[in-house]
């Protein structure tokens, strides 16, 4: 006899831990290939999990209910004959088809979704905060409807809209084909007609397809109407890249966005700037596009406490007071920027640290008061490099405040490629953190 | 909701009369206007097709919407717009609709509900359901009347539409003006089927085509539509088979098409003068018909005048109109 384990399961590109919500054997079961062994919890979706060989279960080795098991840690253990030995795959017990969905009436018993509240206290994900601000903005107007792909019946592509098919019914949770170019004009033609759509995109990639609607229809017909025709609409979704969904999954559509007149683009790094930012932009009468960021639905850095002030637009936050460098970012880029940002002060380097939450309206006057006080700065995003908001920001720093500087601007940017897929070749398309540093030092160093 | 007892629309030929030759005269003021250099980028006139926007607003009732491709200025006319105001944001004025923003493609009117004007072709179709969408989730009686030409009709979004609309059961009269060229393109090289109101049936929903030269019979089949409509049926595709005399926009080298065949529709199926052979028939009398044109020249100089004479707008509001402030 050979012991040999199923490990925990990655069941999506971004998957690091997740929770065991069911077992569905037990110790002694025989178990063939395809049979269902576990519901699995990550934080999109509950999930069949299926055996991908034959096998004996020998023991469990976590416990129902179980949350945070790292992918890779072995779940169960077999006990196999020696001819019936395992293959390699199974070791390492990769599902080979797509998962299954089990979850399609709302929330589990061990999933159950948190009621908005008004805790202060309370430490909330990015995803939760979004989805407590639709919610809430929904309970108080009428008009307010949520509309895209999987936003009903399926909870959110994303999770994020966990919950609101069951409270508000599919008059205002409303599912739709996959079809972009046409929900997004369908949505529009029901904000000029006075309602107040959210139209999720499942990421703002698929946006493209809507992209004549979203320009030449909700930015434009305000001023083509001579200031009659408001369009009260919010476009959201994950913005940016995810892990390894290479090119036509990964990019960063901030800057494209924020070139047009008669849109506002936010984009927030915290739980709170989501929270806040997203009902503010429900309750703007001006079409809004509100840009998530798959990787910070659920990051710790980015969950915060949530209150219940709304944030107002072209604001930016100062996230941290210094004297040295500026770092400007928005969206994931924070993220960066903190992590860069703490290892400078460990040398003693004092940096201001910016995040600018909203790029259009943009906060100039809070960018221009930090430059002058530390004269240098570095703008941190991951979009291409060509025409990025560091581009226009530098552009503006130096028609404004050339004279404060004591170095050039530097653009910290993705890299100049379209995303690839291989692990390592996408960590170095994006930004890193020492690029961050080098960017400081280089700025710091200049004479 | 109990259901809306709907008084059952009528067509007044003497007024169909009125408001098509409103239409006709406007834009042949409109084409002066523009080889005199007062209206100026792209100007595209609805001569020709007067008998198909009439006959289906006489459909409508209020709280409907209309909305419509670039080719928009009678369908302002038949929603109710000022003469004025329309030939004003032709001229570009701050005392035209969209205070000159806009120009001929894009004028809007709420109090009129009228939706535009849009520059795209078949970009108007999604908003249109988006229209009907608002009208069902009021619950409403309500119908969208949702206008798109020959050419608009190859476009994909049209179909997501048809789709969506579909699916949902949307209050939505899909219009379809067969002028019979996109552009210079007939619709024979353009259309692998010459039946484009059968290009619902994927979606399961009801098409028909009708003469649209002949405002009676639009108006029938407009009926049809609207009561398919509000009784929650779904959407309904009508297909209007009509011409356009004139070129597309004003530059146009009409090499596409004969001048025979153009003088031929205007000679046996010009909607305005089939129209007044019927009312002549009727016992409309002569004199009453030629003061009916006077006072709609006089509509119509009127408005041009007014257009002329307005002020173009104030520089400073290059920046206004981008954003509205919030209301709340």
């Amino acid at each position: 006899m050979v012991d040999e384990e199923i490990l925990m399961p990655a069941l999506s590109p971004t998957m690091e831990e997740g929770g065991l919500a069911k077992w569905l054997i037990k110790p002694g079961d025989f178990v063939k290939a395809g049979d269902i062994i576990a519901e699995i919890e990550t934080d999109k979706a509950i999930m069949e999990f299926e055996a991908t060989s034959d096998c004996k279960i020998k023991s469990l080795l976590v416990e129902e209910g179980a949350t945070q098991i790292k992918v890779n840690t072995p779940i169960i253990a077999l006990e196999i004959e020696n001819s019936q030995k395992l293959s390699a795959s199974m070791k390492t017990a990769k599902i080979t088809s797509e998962p299954k969905r089990v979850e399609t009436k709302g929330p589990t018993k061990k999933t159950e979704i948190k009621k908005p509240s008004s805790k202060k206290e309370e430490v909330m994900t990015v995803r939760e905060s979004i989805r407590d601000a639709i919610t809430e903005e929904m309970r108080i107007d009428e008009s307010v409807f949520l509309i895209g792909e999987e936003v009903g019946e399926y909870q959110g592509a994303y999770k994020v809209s966990q919950g609101l098919l069951e409270e508000f019914g599919m008059g205002r949770v409303i599912d739709t084909p996959i079809t972009e170019h046409g929900f997004t004009g369908l949505a529009a033609g029901a904000a000029f007609a006075g309602l107040r759509p959210i139209v999720e995109f499942m990421t703002f990639n698929f946006s493209m397809q809507a992209m004549d609607q979203i320009i030449n229809t909700c930015a434009k017909t305000l001023y083509m109407s001579g200031g009659q025709m408001n369009c009260p609409i919010v476009l959201r979704g994950p913005n940016g890249a995810a892990s390894q969904v290479a090119a036509q999954h990964s990019q960063d559509f901030a800057p494209w966005f924020s070139s047009v007149p008669g849109l506002k683009v936010v984009q927030p790094f915290s739980a709170s700037d989501a929270k806040g930012l997203l009902k503010t932009a429900i309750r703007d009468p001006n079409p809004v596009i509100f840009l998530e960021n798959e990787m910070l639905y659920n990051d710790p850095l980015a969950s915060s406490n949530v209150d219940e002030e709304l944030v107002p637009f072209g604001k930016a936050r100062i996230l941290r007071q210094g004297s040295d460098v500026t770092l400007i970012s928005y969206g994931i880029g924070v993220k960066h920027a903190l992590q860069a940002t703490i290892l400078a002060e460990e040398k003693g380097i004092s940096i201001e640290l910016i995040d600018l939450r909203s790029l259009r309206p943009l906060d100039y006057a809070s960018i221009f008061s930090s430059v002058k006080k530390t004269n240098r700065c570095i703008t941190i995003e991951e979009c291409f490099p060509v025409c990025s908001i560091g581009n226009h920001l530098s552009a503006s720093i130096m028609e404004n405040i050339f004279d404060y500087l004591d170095a050039p601007v530097i653009n910290c940017t993705g890299k100049d490629v379209p995303m690839p897929y291989a692990k390592n070749l996408e960590t170095a398309a994006l930004i890193t953190v020492d690029e961050i540093l080098t960017a400081i030092k280089k700025v710091l160093n200049h004479s | 909701m109990a259901p809306v007892k709907i008084k059952q629309p009528s067509l007044s030929l003497i007024e169909s009369y009125k408001k098509m030759l409103l239409i006709r005269r406007f834009e042949e003021k409109a084409g002066q206007l523009y080889g005199m250099g007062k209206i100026g980028g792209f100007c595209h006139l609805y001569i020709g097709q007067e008998a198909v926007v009439v006959g289906v607003t006489a459909t409508r009732i209020p709280g409907d919407q209309t909305i419509t491709s670039y080719r928009d200025h009678g369908h302002m006319l038949a929603c109710g717009m000022n003469p004025k105001g329309v030939m004003a944001e032709l001229t570009g004025k701050r005392t035209g609709y969209s205070k000159g923003k806009g120009g001929s493609m894009h004028m809007f009117s709420k109090p009129e509900n009228f939706f535009g004007g849009h520059g795209i072709v078949g970009a108007q179709v999604p908003i249109g359901a988006g229209l009907a969408f608002a009208n069902k989730y009021r619950k409403t009686n309500n119908v969208s009347f949702t206008y798109f030409g020959d050419g608009a009709a190859n476009q994909g979004q049209i179909y997501e539409t048809f789709n969506m609309a579909s699916l949902w059961k949307l209050p939505v009269v899909f219009i379809i003006e067969n002028n019979q060229y996109a552009m210079g393109t007939s619709i024979s090289r353009a259309s692998s089927t010459p039946k484009l109101y059968s290009r619902g049936e994927a979606f399961n929903i009801p098409g028909e085509l009708a003469d649209g030269m002949d405002v009676l019979e639009v108006f029938k089949a407009a009926k049809r539509a609207t009561s398919h409509c509000r009784k929650g049926k779904g959407p309904y595709i009508l297909e209007l088979n009509t011409y356009r005399y004139k070129g597309h926009s004003m530059s146009d080298p009409a090499k596409y098409r004969t001048r025979e065949e153009v003088q031929n529709m205007k000679d046996e199926k010009d909607p305005i003068e089939n129209l007044q052979k019927i009312l002549l028939r009727q016992g409309e009398s002569e004199e009453n018909l030629i003061e009916i044109d006077q006072e709609i020249k006089a509509i119509v100089s009127e408005a041009a005048q007014f257009s002329l004479e307005s002020s173009e707008p104030d520089i400073s509001e290059l920046y206004d109109d981008i954003y509205i402030k919030n209301d709340g």
